[in-house]
């Protein structure tokens, strides 16, 4: 019964869709205000027959129901609830489903939030959303139902890939699509703006919040991605460059993008058309992910499979999405005038580098992650990109924007000062410097040049990004100058955050020691002055699955200082084995072990790491969300002023720095 | 700065950007791609010895030896119609069992030996990796479909 009333709730929310798609985009061009009134209500209603059906699949798999196909085969009666409730997003139709949802929800905030839009202008916003939700939709009920019946029912289910049987399928998928997904918003905003022609920085404005908040979002998913891997795995990695890991970091990349240029057309009026521009682009490369990871042409950890139908279909929608935006584009970007002027060393031209860095990093992982699958589908060979090459054509490109992110929000708008802005910073130079060769002499060897190199970039750009504040609070008296707007600080804090980012990357992977041995209890095996002392191991039963159980004992000289407990779980079901390895973090080093095989007589293989400085990866990665919804909370964003009636100089006045 | 100036200057940087970017692009490919070889490749001499190259196939039944004092282990792969033995010093995937199919990444040698850096197999017991399953098929030995579903998660 659960399973008709979320297969009507699909359909119900399909024609909602289509009819929030049809009047409002007919209502606005032809000025019906009736019809153009019908997005709201359509828009909600669409949310709320989602949300239904998406509670009829949780309310299914708590239930273990496996009269349905698809909790038949991603859950089972033994594994525990939570598990059960992330598994309806664990494969292909139950994360489409969220996929959908999550725009559902964006849809319905823009209905809600949107006090100063014209009345048009919310009209076309959502009719937009209403026909991307349409497209989605008709893919689930076509393609991938998750409500389809299996009948006769088996007693058990095929249970939860083990892999996935961990907190990380809670919050990376959700988060990342919240990120993925709200990229629709100002891709909605670009072209309601360019089907009402006029694109003046108040559209900016508009956009900026939301695309903040999903840039965030998709920030907060990478970096969860990223932690998860690096203990599920048991390979003791953060990034892989796997195409999965490419399709989620290309969006990233372009929307990084997308706030700095959409903070040069609202402040300055400029770059306009690029703005546009960049907002489809982010967009159709986040459905490109969505097409590269459901149509099962990748090989990777996260590849569904899948019948080429679904590919099909993707691709068309895919097609569509970006040709017919595009058109719009070539057709109506020409008429936007851009008549803001600017030094070769101002703001714009800063942030202009950084898009252009940002869009040229966006590009070289996009060769890497398609070529293979063009080369093959042309039956020219099959062939693999490693990681090196992402490492080498990845680097030289972005170095530049940690050195340029920490003068950016020092120069000023229009026309900079070099002689000036050098005078500011030229001391944050050999203090960086000097500060990462000392603690290179304290802390490491100095052998490596590139690290060094790394380590000062950090602390420059750690130095850069706080120097406005500190000039701010010097200048002026006492905690006021403190009062600074949100988006000041959630700018700071983003950008120190990256600097965090970049001293773990450049310390864990120069650092980091590895060894693979074989051990027998009562051995102990020595690595990077830490002992680990293998004690034996242990068997023990789990809800759903049989674990074998090591014991380890860590010392730093004498001093025991952790006991790690790695497993290697058999789960019954699926008759298959997993590594669950033991960490003892700590803000300088991780400590992590994970069990290799069963060797003759009670050895095992083993697989040790001392990973320096690891967390801060992750500790930059959350910093830098947490300014991303600290900025789009700025309370300027919500000045009430009706778009398109605001006198320029008045925005000007009250707008937001970048 | 007027407006023809600034758009020479956007454009000559794009043109910069992109060009170092290809450069460096084209310069990494040429070292980074990794061709992928059946067993039956390699023993028709296609594959270069000394490159790194990716081998895939399935681990042959009572193949897998085990150096009993190190992590050394020896298996050999096959396509169904040729074999190559693949030689791998460290800790095998929790999914690696004989029959199933694996992916290799690493070096012939010039005795026709593998030396693998590294061995991939999917989380999933019916995964077989596409470049394996192909392997097979043009060699006439695929499994039933049922049994080897391509990619289930």
């Amino acid at each position: 019964m659960t399973g008709e009333i979320g297969q009507l709730s699909l359909i119900l929310a399909l024609l909602m869709a289509a009819v929030q798609a049809f009047f409002p985009l007919v209502g606005a061009a032809w000025g019906l205000p009736l019809w153009m009134a019908v997005g709201r209500p359509a828009a909600r209603a669409q949310g709320l027959f989602l949300a239904v059906a998406f509670w009829c699949l949780v309310q299914s798999f708590i239930a273990n129901d496996f009269s349905l196909a698809y909790v038949a085969q991603h859950s089972n009666s033994a594994l525990p609830l939570f598990y059960r409730i992330s598994a309806v997003w664990g494969a292909h139709e139950g994360s489409v489903l969220l996929w959908a949802l999550i725009l559902g929800l964006w849809t319905a905030a823009v209905s809600v939030f949107n006090r100063g839009l014209g009345e048009a202008f919310v009209a076309r916003v959502l009719g937009i959303l209403g026909l991307i939700s349409a497209g989605i939709l008709a893919f689930i009920l076509f393609t991938s139902n998750p409500f389809e019946r299996l009948i006769p029912a088996p007693p058990d289910g095929q249970d939860l890939n083990p892999l996935l049987q961990d907190f990380g399928l809670a919050v990376h998928p959700p988060m990342l699509y919240l990120g993925y997904v709200g990229l629709a918003v100002p891709f909605s905003f670009a072209l309601a703006a360019l089907l009402s022609g006029s694109l003046d920085p108040a559209w900016a404005r508009w956009s900026r919040p939301w695309t903040l908040t999903a840039w965030a979002f998709l920030t907060l998913g990478i970096t969860l991605g990223s932690w998860w891997a690096y203990y599920e795995l048991g390979w003791g990695g953060w990034w892989f460059w796997d195409p999965v890991e490419n399709a989620s970091f290309m969006p990233w990349l372009l929307a990084t993008a997308l706030i700095h240029s959409l903070a040069v057309t609202e402040k300055r009026g400029a770059f306009k058309a690029w703005t546009v521009l960049l907002s489809i682009l982010a967009f159709s490369l986040s459905l490109l992910g969505m097409f590269l990871v459901r149509s099962g042409v990748l090989v990777s950890v996260h590849a569904f499979a899948n019948d080429p139908k679904r590919g099909l279909f993707i691709l068309v929608f895919l097609g569509l999405v970006i040709g017919a935006s595009l058109v719009l584009y070539a057709l109506r970007a020409p008429k936007v005038q851009d008549h803001a002027r600017f030094h070769w060393f101002s703001k714009e031209s800063l942030l202009l580098a950084n898009n252009i860095l940002l869009v040229t990093a966006a590009a070289s992982v996009l060769l890497g992650t398609l070529y293979p699958l063009v080369l093959d589908a042309l039956g020219l060979g099959k062939i693999s990109v490693g990681p090196p090459y992402f490492a080498s054509v990845f680097t030289p490109v972005v170095t530049p924007i940690f050195l340029l992110a920490g003068i950016g929000p020092l120069v000023s708008w229009r026309q900079g000062e070099v002689t000036q802005t050098w005078r500011r910073v030229r001391w944050m130079i050999p203090l960086s410097v000097g500060t990462a060769v000392t603690m290179g002499a304290v802390f490491f060897d100095l052998k490596h040049f590139q690290t060094l190199a790394a380590v000062s970039c950090a602390l420059w750009l750690a130095a850069t990004s706080l120097l406005p504040l500190a000039q701010r609070l010097r200048r002026r008296e006492g905690l006021s100058s403190l009062r600074q707007p949100a988006g000041f600080y959630g700018m700071t804090l983003a950008h120190f955050g990256l600097s965090v980012f970049l001293f773990g990357v450049a310390i864990s992977n120069q650092y980091s020691v590895e060894k693979t041995v074989r051990l027998s209890p009562g051995q102990s095996v020595e690595l990077s002055g830490y002992t680990f002392l293998f004690k034996g191991i242990q068997e023990s039963e789990g809800p759903n699955y049989r674990s074998d159980t090591g014991w380890f004992e860590v010392y730093a000289g004498d001093q025991k200082i952790a006991e790690l407990w790695p497993e290697k779980r058999f789960y019954r079901v699926q008759r298959s084995v997993m590594t669950e390895a033991a960490i003892d973090w700590g803000v300088r080093r991780d400590l992590y072990v994970a069990l290799g095989e069963a060797l003759e007589g009670d050895s095992w293989s083993v697989r040790l790491y001392v990973k320096p400085w690891v967390r801060w990866i992750w500790l930059g990665g959350g910093l830098i969300a947490l300014g991303g919804f600290l900025a789009a909370a700025d309370k300027r964003y919500r000045i009430a002023r009706v778009y398109g009636s605001a006198p320029q100089g008045a925005l000007r006045s009250t707008s937001v720095p970048s | 700065m007027t407006a023809r100036q600034r758009r020479m200057l956007l454009v000559s940087a794009v043109v910069l950007g992109v060009s170092i970017a290809a450069f460096l692009a084209l310069a990494a490919f040429q070292k980074n791609l990794l061709y992928f070889y059946t067993p039956s490749q390699i023993q028709a001499g296609e594959a270069p010895s000394g490159y790194a190259l990716r081998v895939g196939g399935l681990v042959e039944q009572g193949s897998v030896w085990r150096d009993p004092n190190s992590l050394a282990v020896r298996f050999v792969l096959t396509d169904g119609a040729a074999k190559v033995t693949v030689f791998y010093q460290g800790i095998l995937p929790d999914l690696f069992r004989e029959g199933q199919g694996i992916i290799a990444v690493g070096k012939l040698e010039a005795d026709g030996v593998f030396k693998a850096d590294q061995v991939l197999a999917k989380h999933d017991e019916n995964y077989m990796p596409p470049e394996v399953a192909e392997a097979l098929q043009r060699s006439g030995k695929l499994p039933p479909v049922d049994e080897f579903k391509q990619g289930r998660p």
